[in-house]
């Protein structure tokens, strides 16, 4: 598992990337916490640079739309999912847990 | 009888208008008609990736798996040569023509050329992906390359060449590159990225010929000064698409002319992407965009139109975006002389930085270089103020 942060350091409506071998967005949503691959599936964008609304981010660049709770496009252009990763909060810190996905498939 | 719709083009704008059509359940057939040999793909890329040979075709193609149950008609390789608005039906360079009941006008733009530059080798514009191979074969063995026009095309392909290892020099005629869309003052903070990079901008200077025989050796300015060239790339701006309406009936002036919701003046007939000159509110006049965003947004509209359904006429905040030099140039709304460009965020000497554009103290648009977290805020903010029209 990777650290990500303290929960305190990551508010609502916020979200902040992570270097792993492919860099993962963690977003809070209303006290909710989700991890997405960060590189746009369209073109070479930060997930995390997006906008959040509601269980969805868009992208910064072209606006394309992924749900944070499957990855799947909820907007175009982007054509292929981005996988989810699952999150831990432990003792008050997240953590992520990359190549196992949100509902626990590894 | 089941109903025909054609939509004439096969780029994003043509491609998001037929997936707009079944998105807003028509169910009749629909004829996508497009000249390249090529299914959709994205053109932004072509000055960027594609050209420097990090992404696939593959990786451009606009076509999604789900496109199969959209069920189009493909008439690919065709072109469209005429439109009878009595018959509604369009007639194809083959021969045969597509009767319709309703025709989407998606035909693009394409690039300026250099007068003179017809049939010398090594001179190339950047628009179509035949466009982009034949500029990376020739970029590969090239050592010197001159781009002709320091627009976003021309500022890319420079980047671009510049990170395959080639010397660059772009050739602007304005004073000032980008003063146009961003303002002086920011379209000199931009043009500092070829500067910056080791690519030589020459402005306030135009070109008086191309130096050669058979193919381009170098480019003779109008102050006398040439400019050896193994390569030349045209970036001078781009033409609509709408000769072949000529006899059509359709009123053409910059593009097709259209309402603000997309409407030509034939009935059945609507106009969506770069050949599409609408009616703008705010501005008071036809406005013929040429961003990708509003090739995507714009078909929803107007393929409503086409099929009957009313509601308010869209009031888009233009956005468009640029990759150049590793560098992240962003830009969303309606810059016009005088309004005052105010940096937020950021400084422009660093190359990341937040402009906002204000008129009468109120922001218009904004521009980010290197900061899309905070310029995506802004843009939403800038489409939320903008008044919807009742």
């Amino acid at each position: 598992m990777i650290p990500v942060c303290p929960t305190t350091a990551l508010p609502p409506g916020e979200a902040t990337r992570v270097e792993a071998d492919e860099p993962i967005a963690v977003f809070n949503v209303d006290g909710e916490f989700y991890a997405i691959d960060d590189t746009c599936t369209h073109q070479d964008a930060s997930l995390a640079d997006g906008w959040l609304d509601g269980c969805a981010v868009e992208c910064p660049l072209h606006a394309s739309c992924f749900d944070l709770r499957t990855g799947k496009v909820s907007g175009p252009p982007a054509k292929t999912p981005v996988r989810t990763h699952r999150v831990v909060v432990q003792d008050g810190m997240v953590y992520v847990q990359p190549g196992t996905t949100a509902d626990g498939v590894a | 009888m089941s109903s025909t719709i054609a939509v004439v083009g096969a780029s994003l704008a043509g491609l998001s208008a037929a997936r707009a059509l079944r998105d807003q359940s028509y169910d009749g057939r629909i004829v996508v008609i497009g000249d390249e040999v090529h299914a959709p793909y994205d053109r932004p890329p072509l000055s960027k990736d594609f050209l420097a040979g990090t992404a696939s075709l593959e990786d451009i193609a606009l076509g999604a798996p789900d496109d199969e149950d959209l069920g189009l008609e493909w008439r690919l390789q065709t072109t469209a040569v005429g439109l009878d608005h009595l018959s509604r039906s369009v007639q194809l360079d083959d021969g045969s023509e597509v009767r319709a009941d309703g025709v989407v006008l998606a035909t693009g733009a394409r690039a300026r050329r250099l007068p003179g530059s017809e049939g010398l080798g090594g001179v190339h514009v950047l628009r179509s992906l035949d466009d982009a191979i034949a500029l990376r074969e020739d970029l590969a063995a090239a050592g010197r390359l001159v781009v002709v026009g320091a627009g976003f095309i021309g500022a890319e392909v420079a980047a671009t060449a510049r990170k395959l290892g080639l010397e660059v020099t772009v050739v602007e005629t304005q004073p000032i590159p980008l003063a146009g869309p961003l303002g002086a003052d920011m379209g000199a903070v931009c043009a500092g990225l070829h500067g910056d990079h080791g690519t030589r901008l020459l402005t306030g200077t135009g070109v008086a010929r191309l130096v050669g025989t058979g193919r381009v050796e170098a480019v003779e300015l109008t102050d006398g000064t040439r400019l050896p060239a193994d390569v030349v790339v045209v970036g001078i701006g781009a033409t609509p698409n709408i000769e072949w309406l000529a006899h059509s009936g359709v009123a053409l002036g910059n593009g097709v002319l259209t309402d603000a919701r997309g409407a030509t003046n034939i009935p059945g007939v609507v106009a969506v992407g770069d050949c599409a000159a609408a009616w703008s509110a705010a501005a008071e006049r036809h406005v013929r965009i040429e961003h990708w965003t509003n090739a995507l947004e714009q078909p929803a509209t107007a393929v409503a139109t086409l099929l009957g359904a009313g509601g308010p006429a869209p009031t888009p905040v233009p956005y468009f975006w640029s990759d150049q030099y590793g560098a992240r140039i962003q830009f969303a709304g309606s810059r016009r002389e005088g309004d005052v460009a105010r940096v937020v965020e950021g400084s422009c000497a660093d190359r990341s930085f937040l402009v906002v554009y204000e008129r009468d103290e109120r922001p218009v648009a904004v521009l980010g270089m290197n900061q899309p977290r905070l310029f995506t805020r802004w843009r939403r903010q800038l489409r939320a103020a903008v008044p919807t029209a009742s």
